[in-house]
């Protein structure tokens, strides 16, 4: 990798958080971005955990992951303190794929 | 059970001993791991250790990193490379817009913030009970996994395969069950639930049609969708106290 892409790397990707953060202004404020704002979060980290569950690149695929994430979200159900959930999840997932 | 959704009463009364640093350093340490990872493959792809941290530093977004250099390492072109990258790191415009609200302060505040606005940040931050621990949640979490990713890439880079796969520890799902713990506040509420939801279904839908990074952007789509079929969330969510449904 020539130190030219590292920059366009840095520069893409810090401007893409950027113009999240700076790029609405005043518009920020108004009530209806406000509301989209409150449900980005609820939206994307659902789509993020349904891709780091089930998919490998464009392929959807079942593995030892969806016992592992299954197990670890009935535990943060049942308000299971966060290291118990995370470790649950790894313990599960990694107890499945040592067998 | 003692744990961080104990209720929005208990959240309320008796703020949690900071319970969102520690949850912090656990997704920071749990990202340094990946971090070794990282810094390893990097050099045997051939970058330099100072590349490895430029990159751990400056672009600061797992995914793309991973995404960038396994790229050049298949011997693709260095503008596929930053496509790829880029795609996979659009979603931080997102959490961008929701975070910017919630950090105010100097320009230089905003800019650091801004280079924080990554996956863990935003979930953390988000999974307050109690929307005055917001800000303070963004930065633990910010904070903590700068801090963990880049001194797991140094070491990664300077100690080559000393650590095996970090898979084999199912590490891999210990991130998107994290996440769900992150994302039971925004879940106890209808609106939200529908964001979620649709959001899932976006992304299952997606991920055969689309190159990786597009379904978790498709996604936002189910914050305009739950807007129209759910309405508005309760004020002043992210999670705020007070405005869950829950039974």
């Amino acid at each position: 990798m020539t130190w030219a892409t590292v920059f366009f790397l840095a520069a893409g990707a810090f401007g893409l958080k950027a113009a999240g953060f700076f790029g609405m202004g005043r518009l920020g404020a108004r009530p209806t971005i406000r509301m989209l704002g409150a449900l980005l979060p609820p939206a994307l980290l659902a789509a993020l955990i349904t891709v780091q569950t089930v998919s490998v690149d464009n392929d959807l695929v079942i593995d030892a992951r969806l016992a592992g994430v299954v197990a670890g979200g009935v535990a943060a159900w049942r308000k299971a303190p966060f290291w118990l959930v995370v470790a649950l999840a790894a313990v599960v997932t990694g107890g499945i794929r040592a067998l | 059970m003692l744990g961080r959704h104990d209720g929005p009463n208990s959240a309320a009364t008796l703020p949690p001993v900071r319970s969102y640093v520690r949850d912090g350093i656990i997704i920071g340490l749990a990202t340094g791991v990946f971090g070794i990872a990282f810094g390893v493959l990097g050099s045997t792809n051939g970058l330099s250790v100072g590349q490895s941290m430029a990159l751990s530093l400056l672009v600061f977004t797992g995914a793309s990193q991973f995404a960038a250099v396994s790229v050049i390492g298949a011997g693709g072109s260095p503008i596929t490379a930053v496509g790829t990258a880029l795609l996979l790191g659009a979603r931080n415009a997102f959490y961008g817009m929701t975070m910017a609200p919630h950090v105010p302060g100097s320009r230089l505040k905003r800019l650091v913030a801004a280079q924080l606005t990554i996956d863990e940040s935003t979930a953390l931050a988000v999974g307050q009970p109690s929307a005055d621990d917001v800000e303070g949640a963004f930065w633990a979490g910010g904070l903590s996994v700068f801090l963990f990713w880049n001194l797991g890439t140094l070491a990664g880079a300077l100690g080559g395969q000393a650590i095996g796969d970090p898979n084999a520890l199912g590490l891999d799902a210990a991130f998107p069950a994290g996440f769900i713990a992150l994302m039971m506040p925004a879940l106890r509420n209808r609106s939200g639930r529908v964001a979620a939801l649709a959001g899932s279904v976006i992304a299952v839908i997606s991920i055969p049609l689309t190159r990786p990074g597009v379904p978790i952007l498709l996604a936002a789509l189910g914050a305009l969708i739950a807007l129209k079929v759910a309405g508005p969330p309760p004020p002043a969510a992210p999670g705020r106290a007070g405005g869950e449904d829950r039974p």
